[in-house]
């Protein structure tokens, strides 16, 4: 399956209370994901509120905002990971490439939106296994080695593990082996990658290690990630989400909407008014 | 969607239905077992089941009231055997014991845990009936009560350890002395589980045949006094359904129904009470 | 007073500073020695237990030495004692037991941690919590009203016409036996198995599962591949103090397995086990060569379950320490 693009349906929207003027001007011309009129439920409880945003092919967008804003639960609406709890629901349109996530089958999906969780959670197997497993599952049109090889280059681990590819994947730092979750996520060539604040557990050397490779990643794959920490939003992303209490407040691209902020909420935010 | 696809779909809903099969199997067993009791048993549930002697051996009719009393008796000695040492044990290792006794002493408890019952009943036999050249009530329980320490060592061990320090603290800082303490803030904190300990570990001994072979033996008659063999329950039960009468079955349907009954009703009681308390590790 | 505590053991936090007279007059000195006595006596007995268990089968042993284990003839009259037909029956009848319960164990433990909301599947969690608690008796007394017949009348028949190729399945087949007795045995251990597993798979991380799923996996493929490997430890813990049960049960097989001393590959004969050897001929043992070796049987069987039993807490210990080992960051 290829990642590199091809032509998607570009679609309008009206984003609430956002002037979109700017960010149409130096908009890409495919739209990966598109996310429309979307409302999250816990049981009785929202906590999505009227959404609208949309992915944009091989850039990198963030999604930014104090605890509780939303923005895990908004990503992971992406791979329909919220149908693993019992009482979430979701309303609301999110298409891919121009069709309804919701209406496909959701093991199809889930490989061609593929996700990176917050802390490393490698398999109990080995290196090897960990990046093997996607592959071997979903059926691979290339050797399994091969493919291993490759995700580990474009995790910017395979230098790294070469010579240990048999040994348990636990016994690599934290660091690595959250690049190992990257590859392995990379092994079943997704569209698009979601990423739920993957530095939160690592430190400032890995962190830096993981935010190079996703910027070179971003040829290759549309990334999608979640942090909350604003200066990597700065340093990473294309475009960035700014999420309030479930409400998306701005979405502009990165440069514009930590200089000129169109929203005072966004501004207050980033200043560090509140966190 | 791809053939593949397809087919592993299949298999995902095969096999997770077959893990509901299995559930559903273990589950109905329990289900099956009290049905054949409460069919086969229910009928001959009679008065004079409870209150009469058993019939000479042949004859249909009498009762199981030796064997009902003598479960009575071994069970109320074991507990007055085991229960003390089980519960001030587990005080200890709560309360005073350092690090290494207290292994010791886990350890101990969960070896002799462990220890088949039938076991049980050889050591029994071995320290209780051997030197005396008889068996007797006291005999059995002497076993009984032995299976009955470990669960309530650990179990009073756990919940009186679970018992927030602060409480203790509270108590201390107000002049009051450890076992005073102990008496009257922790153990009250943690009633509840050691209640359910003991009638968890007064159910798992209730049923126990093996250890009673070689100790309390069994007896047609009455057994006055501690220091004669006597009848239970259980092993009237494994007694009658070997035997080749059919009144015997029939009594021993009965026994099987009231003695699961009871054991039942115990375990149910024991964890509502435990649910119904503190928030408290479970055993 | 008796109560020099000098070499009572020193333990608890806050005792220290207060004098020694005032915490005996407190009773704290007393409490601690009676509690004390207690908890050593549970040490005590169980090593009473095992020294009484040793010393009270010198005589098989110094007379037997290993052929014990290695001889067929149990003949009582001619003083010839041999273990082997009790080893081999417990042996078979827990490994049938094992080959059914586990899968089975297994399969209900997933459904209840995997796919039973938490509103099913502790109430049934409950329910199989309450079959741990029938006792031995009732399941043998059950085994021999209903199994027995029902083995004799159809399945042994059926196993015989459709498997009887196999020496498992050959010859005489009245219902009571090894095929018989690994059955009931089954029934009985498995809420271990289920009750242990269905905990070790609910401790497993979520994030495995997810991380299975997001990587396109079916549930079940995301259960078996991932979450079941990742509690295997804990599993096969449960598997041990399962078998651990299964050595140990007396009267459900003694009443199920026909109480002969047979070692023979055929699942429908019957035969005796370690526990229902002892429990049928303990109060009829003559002589005290027939006790003892009937105690040396008990004290292999104590054995037995004292290395599975270990073997199962190991098994624990390395699940908890693995869920937390997620490499060093």
């Amino acid at each position: 399956m290829q990642a590199s693009a091809r032509p998607a349906l570009s679609v309008n929207l009206k984003p609430t209370g956002i002037a979109n003027t700017s960010r149409e001007a130096s908009a890409p011309s495919s739209m990966r994901m598109t996310v429309s009129k979307v409302n999250f439920y816990y049981g009785e409880k929202q906590t999505l509120f009227d959404v609208n945003m949309n992915i944009a092919q091989n850039h990198v967008t963030a999604l930014i905002g104090p605890s509780g804003c939303g923005k895990s639960t908004l990503l992971r609406t992406f791979n329909r990971m919220h149908e693993t709890v019992r009482n979430a629901r979701l309303e609301g349109e999110i298409l891919l490439d121009g069709q309804n996530i919701l209406a496909q089958d959701v093991t199809q999906l889930r490989r061609r939106v593929g996700m990176v969780f917050q802390r490393p959670n490698p398999f109990p197997k080995s290196i090897f296994e960990n990046v093997a497993y996607g592959p071997k599952i979903n059926g691979a049109n290339a050797p399994i080695a091969e493919i291993v090889e490759k995700s580990l280059r474009r995790a910017a681990l395979w230098d790294e593990v070469k010579d240990h590819l048999h040994k348990s994947a636990y016994e690599l730092s934290g660091g690595q082996q959250q690049r190992l979750c990257i590859a392995r996520g990379l092994a079943v060539e997704p569209e698009v990658l979601l990423l739920d604040e993957p530095c939160s557990a690592l430190d400032p050397i890995s962190t830096a290690k993981i935010e190079e490779l996703l910027v070179q990643l971003k040829d290759s794959c549309t990334i999608a990630i979640v942090t909350h920490n604003m200066q990597q939003a700065a340093r990473v992303s294309d475009f960035t989400a700014f999420l309030l209490v479930g409400q998306l407040v701005e979405f502009n691209p990165t440069p514009q909407l930590f200089t000129t902020p169109s929203d005072p909420r966004t501004e207050a935010y980033i200043t560090g008014r509140f966190g | 969607m791809t053939s593949r696809l397809r087919w592993r779909k299949l298999i995902s809903g095969f096999m997770l239905t077959m893990t509901g099969v299995c559930a559903l199997v273990a589950v109905s067993v329990l289900f099956l077992i009290l049905g054949y009791l409460v069919y086969n048993g229910g009928t001959s549930i009679n008065w004079a089941f409870f209150t009469k002697l058993p019939a000479p051996v042949g004859e249909t009719g009498g009762g199981m009231a030796n064997a009902i009393l003598g479960s009575a008796k071994l069970l109320l000695l074991a507990t007055l055997i085991g229960v003390p040492i089980g519960f001030f044990g587990g005080v200890y290792l709560a309360e005073f014991s350092s690090t290494q006794v207290a292994f010791a002493v886990r350890y101990a408890a969960d070896l002799l845990n462990g220890a088949p019952s039938i076991v049980i009943g050889i050591f029994a036999f071995a320290v209780a009936v051997h030197p005396f050249g008889h068996f007797s009530t006291l005999a059995g329980s002497f076993a009984l009560g032995l299976m009955m320490i470990p669960i309530t060592l650990r179990n009073t061990e756990e919940f009186l350890r679970a018992v927030p320090r602060a409480l203790r603290e509270g108590s201390m800082a107000l002049g009051a002395g450890k076992w005073t303490t102990i008496v009257r803030v922790v153990i009250p904190a943690a009633y509840r589980g050691i209640l359910t300990a003991i009638l968890l570990a007064l159910a798992r001994v209730a049923g126990e045949t093996a250890p009673l072979l070689f100790t309390a033996l069994g007896n047609r008659y009455w057994s006055p006094g501690w220091n004669q063999p006597t009848a239970s329950l259980p092993v009237m039960i494994y007694t009658y359904a070997l035997s080749p009468y059919e009144d015997w079955h029939r009594q021993a349907w009965a026994a099987g129904l009231v003695l699961l009954g009871l054991i039942l009703m115990v375990n149910i009681v024991a964890r509502v009470i435990l649910s119904r308390g503190i928030a408290v590790p479970r055993s | 007073m008796s109560t020099t505590s000098t070499n009572l053991p020193s333990a608890g936090p806050v005792t220290a500073s207060r004098s020694f007279v005032s915490r005996l007059r407190e009773g704290d000195e007393i409490a601690r020695l009676l509690t004390f006595l207690c908890a050593a006596s549970v040490v005590l007995i169980t090593v009473l237990l095992v020294f009484e268990l040793w010393r009270q089968s010198a005589l098989p042993r110094h007379k037997f030495g290993f052929s014990f284990f290695l001889t067929r003839v149990w003949d009582p009259i001619a003083e010839q004692f041999g273990a082997l037909p009790f080893i081999y029956g417990t042996l078979v009848t827990a490994a049938v037991a094992l080959l059914l319960a586990v899968p089975l164990g297994i399969g209900a433990a997933i459904f209840l941690a995997e796919l039973a909301p938490l509103r099913l599947s502790d109430p049934l969690q409950f329910l199989i919590d309450l079959l741990a608690a029938v006792p031995s008796v009732i399941y043998g007394f059950l085994g021999f009203f209903i199994v027995v017949p029902l083995m004799r009348e159809w399945i042994e028949p059926a196993l015989k016409k459709s498997l009887g190729f196999l020496p498992l399945f050959q010859g005489p087949a009245y219902g009571i036996g090894f095929l018989t007795a690994g059955i009931v045995l089954a029934i009985m251990v498995i809420p271990y198995i289920i009750s242990v597993s269905r905990e070790v798979l609910l401790s497993v991380p979520r994030d495995q599962r997810e991380a299975a799923l997001a990587l396109g996996s079916t549930r079940w493929e995301s259960t078996w591949k991932v979450v079941v490997p990742f509690a295997r430890t804990g599993i096969m813990g449960s598997i041990f103090l399962a078998l651990a049960r299964a050595l140990g049960e007396t009267m459900a097989v003694t009443m199920v397995i026909g109480n002969t001393p047979t070692i023979s590959a055929s699942l429908f004969s019957s035969g005796y086990s370690i526990a229902a050897v002892i429990a049928n001929e303990f109060t009829e043992a003559t002589g005290d060569l027939y006790l003892q070796s009937l105690i040396e049987l008990g004290l292999v069987l104590f054995l037995l379950t004292f290395i599975l039993n270990g073997l199962a807490r190991l098994m624990m210990l390395l699940t908890t320490r693995r869920g937390t080992g997620m490499g060093n960051a």
